[in-house]
């Protein structure tokens, strides 16, 4: 491990509250039962009890760098005194990235970051307003005291103590936290916070990153997710069957830290407005909706089966086989009928019928092997509540799953950066 | 709009082309002296006034709004005004719940010979509105993020043990699929022990996942429309019934193609409760109720908790946990309470104590958080445009892309103005919220309003006409409002 910090609890908040006065600060806040980043001022931070700032947040910190709603550009035209065909046209670009500090988000969320960077900073293209946003913010991550029910970040490639995407990562142990400088831009921030060195702790942290580990549900074995998920585009019948429950209200994209899309629109008039890029999803029917009236994603079977392709198979076959999916399971916990995208995955991947040579080295990130969970099983005596465990979800005329071949070279490109 | 700052207040007016403009034209002609506060925009007739143009004006910084149509009787396409006094009437009665001053909004009458009346009527109005100043704006008002924590007592014994009639109503609803049915709504466990999942039930397997208890927390009505025209049942508790009574009585689905299966319901769980009994990101192993308790277990140890804790607010004041209407109701029927005295939900007596300005700050604190995905939308059963929402369009552009407090607000306005005297309380627009904001009150502040003045609620009788779509010439519980 490079360098490691010890802080106490109140030392933590102290720097955080210094911290406060050159950065914008984002951590999160307890809102009725929901818990939010909000910017939070010194005087907030320096009394703000630690397990508040430590809660998971509802939302993910994805509007740090995305906002739910910017101001690309500012547009004024005047119309020439002499000739009011001509306009004189200004334009004013208002992208602005203040300094941040995202204090308290997840591994899954940092790594989320990653997923965002690929589109917004590869290629060609590099926009700019993202970059300079990611630019300007400082991560400092919080591994996972432990996982909850709806965590599958193992599914896709991490785990609890993930430091891919953060700055800082830091382990709650006994008697304060242990902070893991990832990055020169986290070595800077630590730069002078008066943290002891804790080199003594490693094996405190070592024990909590193994703990955390083993409080989250076994990854079922699947193996060529991204050509099996693929492989469905064409099965309607599946992804009706799947989505029966769906209300389409598109709570899943807007939660998702690593959903990307979004819609741009002018506001005020043609001649002094505002144009703005807004979140948009693509559980929406206006997603697709084409001027002509026409709708080429008109059901919402069609529109489920876009979001799970783009994190199992588009995002992967055009990134190195990343998924697009960091597990944080939000989609999960928040959707009002408790859609599972672990249940369409696994079931996409269980009753695919494309069998692969799994001898040869896999060329799609397979996903760690271990013994798939049972659903957690309700105990006596309410006859109501033994429900059935969640499975045999594929459709019926699908092949039964090809047995779980010894994983050979799986590890493949996913873990490759 | 351009005003003359310090002097003239933003005023709107919405008139009818028959009779108001054509008075404030008479007035013009006769040369009266009047106020020049007032913007005035020319509509077909009041009934032409969409309430939403009211309140869009209001919470986007009018300091006043005024309508204004041709005399009861008078209406130049006969009832026009009928309807828009009801409407109207019924807005006025909804403001002070997003802390808007009633005052600020005013309707009245004025025929196209009544120069000296419209005189009257926009002095006095202008003269009204510099009385209560500029309308608070939205960004100088202070976000207030408190809400209310106390638990409302329960009218009615709650309960989560199992339900003695499930294996009944299962056979029942296989002998229905046998019998041609295509598929039936129910519930299934989720992921985890305290989370139920929609289910549409196909196979008598299937049938045997169906579960019913405290984890029935959807409304299932809100499926129906979908398979307009297809034979399919659904599974109700008494509050999902009135949603489905509420789409037959508005057509949107047919009597002969649902079969509605009722069981008595005693009481589901808001599952935010339970999971902040527990240590965050426990993992549930089990849950099992008896009586009126449940015991959690997770993480290895066992929490109980019982109903009186958990409880979601509305079942704690149902009155009707049996279903409405049904085709097959099995077991016994649970006991139905008299309605309580006060039936206000937490988060309306919470407003209700508020001063104006302090709702306002409410509701700041509340929609701050909103992340605009319309959850509430797509979990309310009557909600039935779906795809064709108005709020979707840019033409009219009712609500911007903008992430303000007000234009995430006007959303719920929005939502909340076309159920009004639709809703059926079922409430499922604040379960489904992923940020817990309370939207539910702003609906329940309708109904209890057409409850006051027009003695009605939605979602009982298939035959009933909602209130704002019918009129009486004499509303016996209208109180004209004269400003001359």
């Amino acid at each position: 491990m490079s360098s490691l910090l010890f802080a106490t609890p109140k030392e933590l908040t102290g720097w955080l509250a210094k911290l406060a006065s050159g950065y914008r600060v984002l951590a999160p806040r307890q809102e009725g039962p929901s818990v939010v980043y909000r910017p939070q001022t010194a005087e907030q931070l320096a009394s703000a009890d630690i397990d508040a700032l430590l809660r998971r947040a509802t939302a993910s910190p994805k509007q740090a760098m995305l906002p739910q709603c910017e101001t690309l550009v500012t547009f004024k035209s005047v119309k020439d005194a002499e000739d009011p065909s001509k306009l004189t046209t200004t334009l004013e670009n208002p992208c602005q990235a203040e300094p941040t500090v995202l204090f308290g988000c997840r591994p899954c969320d940092a790594r989320g970051f990653v997923v965002l960077d690929r589109p917004y900073l590869e290629g060609k293209f590099k926009d700019p307003y993202y970059g300079a946003r990611r630019e300007a913010t400082v991560i400092v991550t919080q591994a996972c005291p432990s996982a909850f029910a709806s965590c599958f970040c193992n599914w896709v490639g991490s785990h609890p103590s993930d430091k891919e995407g953060s700055d800082i990562l830091f382990t709650a142990v006994e008697g304060g936290f242990v902070l893991e400088v990832v990055t020169d831009k986290g070595q800077a921030l630590v730069e002078g916070a008066g943290f002891a060195d804790a080199a003594d702790k490693v094996a405190d942290v070592e024990a909590a990153h193994a703990a955390a580990a083993a409080s989250l549900a076994p990854a079922p074995e699947l193996t060529h997710v991204m050509e099996k998920v693929a492989s469905r585009f064409t099965d309607t019948e599946f992804w009706e069957k799947e989505t029966v429950k769906c209300l389409s209200c598109g709570a899943c994209t807007y939660l998702c830290p690593t959903c990307q899309c979004f819609t741009i629109t002018d506001e005020g008039s043609q001649l002094d407005g505002r144009r703005l890029r807004s979140w948009d999803s693509c559980m929406t029917p206006l997603f697709t909706l084409e001027t002509s009236g026409h709708n080429p994603r008109p059901s919402k079977a069609d529109r489920m089966r876009n979001r799970v392709s783009h994190k199992f198979s588009f995002y992967p076959e055009r990134y190195d086989g990343f998924f697009s999916c960091v597990g944080c399971g939000r989609c999960v916990v928040s959707c009002p009928v408790s859609l599972d995208i672990r249940h369409m995955v696994k079931a996409a991947v269980e009753g695919s019928s494309l069998t692969f040579d799994d001898a040869a080295p896999a060329e799609s990130p397979a996903v760690e092997a271990v013994p798939a969970p049972e659903a957690p099983a309700v105990a006596e005596p309410a006859p109501e509540a033994v429900a059935e465990p969640e499975q045999a979800a594929a459709p019926k005329a699908q092949k039964p799953a090809p047995k779980a071949a010894p994983r050979a070279s799986s590890k493949s490109k996913a873990k490759k950066r | 709009m351009s005003v003359l700052a310090g002097k003239e207040l933003r005023i709107v007016g919405f008139l009818c082309n028959w009779c108001s403009y054509g008075g404030a034209d008479t007035a013009g002609t006769a040369r009266a002296v009047q106020p020049t506060d007032l913007r005035i925009i020319r509509v077909p007739c009041s009934g032409r006034v969409n309430p939403l143009f009211v309140l869009k004006a209001l919470i986007n910084g009018a300091d006043g709004v005024l309508v204004s149509g041709c005399h009861p009787r008078d209406c130049h396409y006969s009832a026009g005004n009928y309807y828009a006094r009801r409407r109207l009437e019924l807005l006025k009665e909804f403001l002070p719940v997003i802390g808007i001053n009633p005052d600020r909004f005013e309707y009245t009458w004025v025929s196209a010979s009544e120069g000296q009346r419209w005189k009257d009527v926009v002095t006095n109005f202008t003269n009204r509105i510099h009385a209560l100043g500029p309308a608070p704006r939205w960004e100088d008002v202070p976000a207030r993020y408190d809400r209310p924590e106390e638990l409302i007592e329960s009218i009615r014994p709650l309960g989560c043990g199992a339900h003695p009639a499930l294996p009944e109503l299962k056979q029942a609803i296989k002998d229905a699929l046998a019998a041609g049915l295509e598929g039936v709504l129910g519930w299934k466990q989720g992921f985890d022990a305290i989370h139920a999942e929609p289910v549409f039930m196909t196979t008598p397997e299937e049938v045997d996942s169906l579960i019913w208890g405290p984890f029935n927390v959807h409304n299932l009505a809100v499926y129906l429309p979908q398979y307009k025209g297809r034979k399919i049942g659904v599974v109700v508790k008494g509050c999902d019934s009135k949603g489905v009574v509420e789409l037959l009585a508005e057509n949107l689905i047919s009597r002969e193609d649902v079969k509605i299966f009722g069981m008595g319901c005693n009481g589901t769980v808001n599952v935010s409760r339970i999971l902040a009994k527990l240590p965050e990101g426990a993992t549930i192993e089990s849950c099992v109720g008896r009586g009126n308790k449940i015991v959690v277990t997770a993480a290895g140890q066992d929490y109980e908790m019982s109903m009186a804790e958990i409880a979601q607010d509305k079942c704690r004041l149902c009155t009707k946990p049996n279903a409405v209407l049904s085709d097959v109701f099995v077991g016994t029927p649970t006991i139905e309470p008299a309605a309580p005295a006060d039936g206000r939900l937490p988060a309306l007596r919470f407003l209700d104590s508020l001063s104006l300005e302090e709702r306002m700050g409410y509701w700041k604190g509340q929609m701050e958080r909103c992340i605009a995905c319309h959850a509430c939308r797509g979990a309310c059963p009557m909600c039935v445009c779906r795809d064709y929402c108005v709020s979707d369009t840019r033409d009219p552009a009712w609500v911007t892309q903008e992430d303000t407090v007000q234009q995430k607000l006007f959303f719920q306005l929005i939502h909340a103005q076309h159920l009004a005297g639709r809703c059926t309380g079922c409430a499922e627009c604040e379960r489904a919220c992923p940020m817990d904001i309370p939207v539910f009150a702003l609906k329940q502040q309708f109904g209890r309003m057409i409850q006051k003045i027009f003695s009605y609620g939605a979602g009982l009788d298939v035959n009933a006409t909602p209130p704002l779509l019918t009129y009486q010439v004499e509303e016996p519980t209208i109180k004209e409002h004269d400003l001359a």
